[in-house]
């Protein structure tokens, strides 16, 4: 199986925020959360680099680590995923979240977070594959389509790649050494408490 | 432009593009896009100077936490709340259960040296109870549901499954969210109506130094209203309680806080001092009920034993005696 994993090559980034819109769109997010964003380092400054971030879907992950009910599971093709109707919405893993990924759609009352939603690598959830539960909880599930995340197929530049870790960082690593630069892979130490040697 | 003109025109746009082509690769080489861009490590590097740094930027949608692209911090709290958490958790309850188990087997139950005397007098009025009991009601079940977050996983998650465990987490969330509030106000009641009583004095420390009468034989000082332990009782209740309140709040209310590291160290305060407020409480309630003869019935019916009464607090007795407030019109201190 695969280990899959994003991979967001600054040098490439311009900011168009297409996968912001293309993720929302295709999973039906709602409204006040945004499982993809674009964040620009430095603006304006030499050297201003923008990131597209999302759930890295974490070696070892930190949310699942603290969720109180255990609401978290790992695909077999390590994507990090959680059973909305197990989630209580205590606010934990947004805690524990380096990237900031974990939301929760605000309900009424204090003190009531709803479920968590978070980016799913187009996975779904626990439910039956493609059934309309697992749209409606947690949007679509392309990887059992046999298709990557919409944010990076789509991505006009090629900036924002999704795949298997190996070989996303191969595509990177041949992008660096043609064009002789490259920022490095933003999250990945973090994340994957790995980098990209080239 | 003649032909001769326009060739030459030709000729020297096609060179000087040739010439541009050949320069390229050497100016983009000297160009390095990146020379001066921020890389991860270069934020994890500044990440040692300061634990709790956040990589902050611009976006464009109107979510301003979504600026945040790398928050690290959350490894330390986790490492705090999966460890460090659990362990003071562990050790206060269990602790504190082993040692009063201990006590127990050790010193036994505390009696009435005298006996019960057979007369009453009044120790606590109906609304000193109702604060206690509110204050005591709502302790029992936010200690219960705010344990379950900290151990239920681990203890009770395996034994009823997810579905149950979950539905039980909720309901336990809900009412940590809202006993909170009766909690908040059978602390404050409390601080009020007995604060004149539990100021500490030099006759508390003299009581502690004769270990309380709880530890060997003899006699302890004789204390007033409260002796020194359920001062510190008191002030554990009323500090903690404040401590508790201040914490949840904040945790309660997200926009409260400054950001999510703020609510971080919210709740690491929170879960340390309610696991230590928690073996307090344990330690209290254990001499309110078995542990001592008499007791109990200062929060039950609210009247005590006479002799119970000048056992433990015969300062307060002859007060009492003195405000015509207690049966038997003779003062006989107990030593
Ligand atoms: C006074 C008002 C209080 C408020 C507003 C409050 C609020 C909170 C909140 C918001 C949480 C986060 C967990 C969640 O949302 O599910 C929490 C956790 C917790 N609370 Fe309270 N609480 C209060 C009093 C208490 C008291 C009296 C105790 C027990 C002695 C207590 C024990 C705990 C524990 C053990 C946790 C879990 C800590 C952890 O493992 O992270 N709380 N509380
Ligand atoms: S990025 Fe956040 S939500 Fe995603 S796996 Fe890592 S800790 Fe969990």
């Amino acid at each position: 199986m695969a280990r899959m994993k994003f991979l967001c090559d600054a040098d490439r980034c311009i900011e168009c925020n297409a996968c912001v819109t293309a993720c929302k769109n295709e999973n039906d997010v709602p409204w006040g959360i945004n499982r993809r964003r674009v964040v620009t380092i430095n603006d304006g400054k030499p050297g201003e680099r923008s990131v597209s971030m999302a759930c890295m879907h974490c070696t070892d992950a930190p949310c699942a680590a603290v969720c109180p009910v255990d609401c978290f599971y790992t695909t077999a093709d390590a994507v990090v995923l959680h059973n909305k109707d197990l989630c209580i919405g205590c606010g934990y893993c947004f805690y524990a979240c380096p990237f900031g990924a974990p939301q929760y759609p605000k309900l009424s009352n204090f003190g009531s977070r709803g479920k968590m939603d978070k980016c799913t690598y187009c996975a779904g959830g626990p439910e039956a594959d493609l059934s309309p539960a697992e749209f409606q909880k947690y949007g679509s599930n392309r990887l059992a389509e046999g298709k990557l995340p919409l944010c990076a197929e789509m991505c006009s530049t090629k900036a924002l790649l999704a795949g298997d870790g190996e070989i996303i960082a191969q595509i990177y690593k041949e992008r660096v050494v043609k064009r002789g630069y490259g920022s490095g892979a933003w999250g990945w130490q973090t994340a994957y408490r790995e980098t990209i040697a080239i | 432009m003649s032909f001769g003109a326009h060739l030459r025109f030709l000729l020297s746009g096609l060179l000087l593009a040739l010439a541009l082509a050949v320069a390229a690769p050497a100016g983009a080489q000297q160009i390095n896009p990146t020379a001066n861009s921020v890389r991860e490590q270069q934020f994890l590097d500044a990440l040692k100077q300061n634990p709790s740094a956040e990589l902050r930027g611009r976006i464009s949608i109107p979510d301003t936490r979504a600026a945040t692209l790398e928050r690290p911090a959350g490894r330390d709290w986790r490492t705090f709340h999966q460890g460090t958490m659990v362990r003071i958790g562990a050790v206060a309850v269990l602790g504190m259960l082993v040692v009063l188990t201990a006590f127990y087997l050790f010193r036994g139950r505390i009696r009435i040296e005298a006996g019960p005397s057979g007369q009453t007098i009044t120790r606590f009025n109906g609304f000193e109870r109702f604060m206690h009991w509110l204050t005591a009601g709502c302790f029992i079940i936010l200690a219960l549901s705010g344990l379950n977050v900290t151990f239920g996983k681990a203890l009770l998650l395996p034994l009823i499954g997810p579905q149950a465990f979950t539905n039980l987490s909720v309901a336990a969330k809900w009412s940590h969210n809202f006993l909170a509030w009766p909690f908040m106000l059978g602390v404050a009641l409390m601080f009020l109506v007995w604060i004149k009583d539990n100021i500490p004095n030099l006759g508390d420390l003299r009581w502690f130094l004769a270990g309380g009468g709880l530890i060997g034989k003899g006699h302890a000082p004789p204390a007033r209203r409260f002796n020194g332990g359920q001062k510190v009782v008191f002030w554990a209740v009323v500090l903690g309680g404040a401590a508790l309140s201040v914490s949840g709040i904040y945790m309660l209310y997200p926009s409260f806080s400054g950001g999510v590291l703020d609510m971080q160290f919210w709740n690491v305060v929170h879960g340390i001092v309610s696991v230590l407020m928690i073996a307090v409480m344990l330690a209290h309630i254990y001499i309110g009920s078995i542990g001592m003869e008499g007791a109990f019935d200062a929060m039950g019916s609210g009247e005590v034993d006479l002799n119970w009464a000048k056992e433990h607090h015969a300062l307060w007795v002859a007060e009492e005696i003195e405000k015509g407030r207690a049966p038997g019109a003779t003062l006989q201190p107990a030593e």
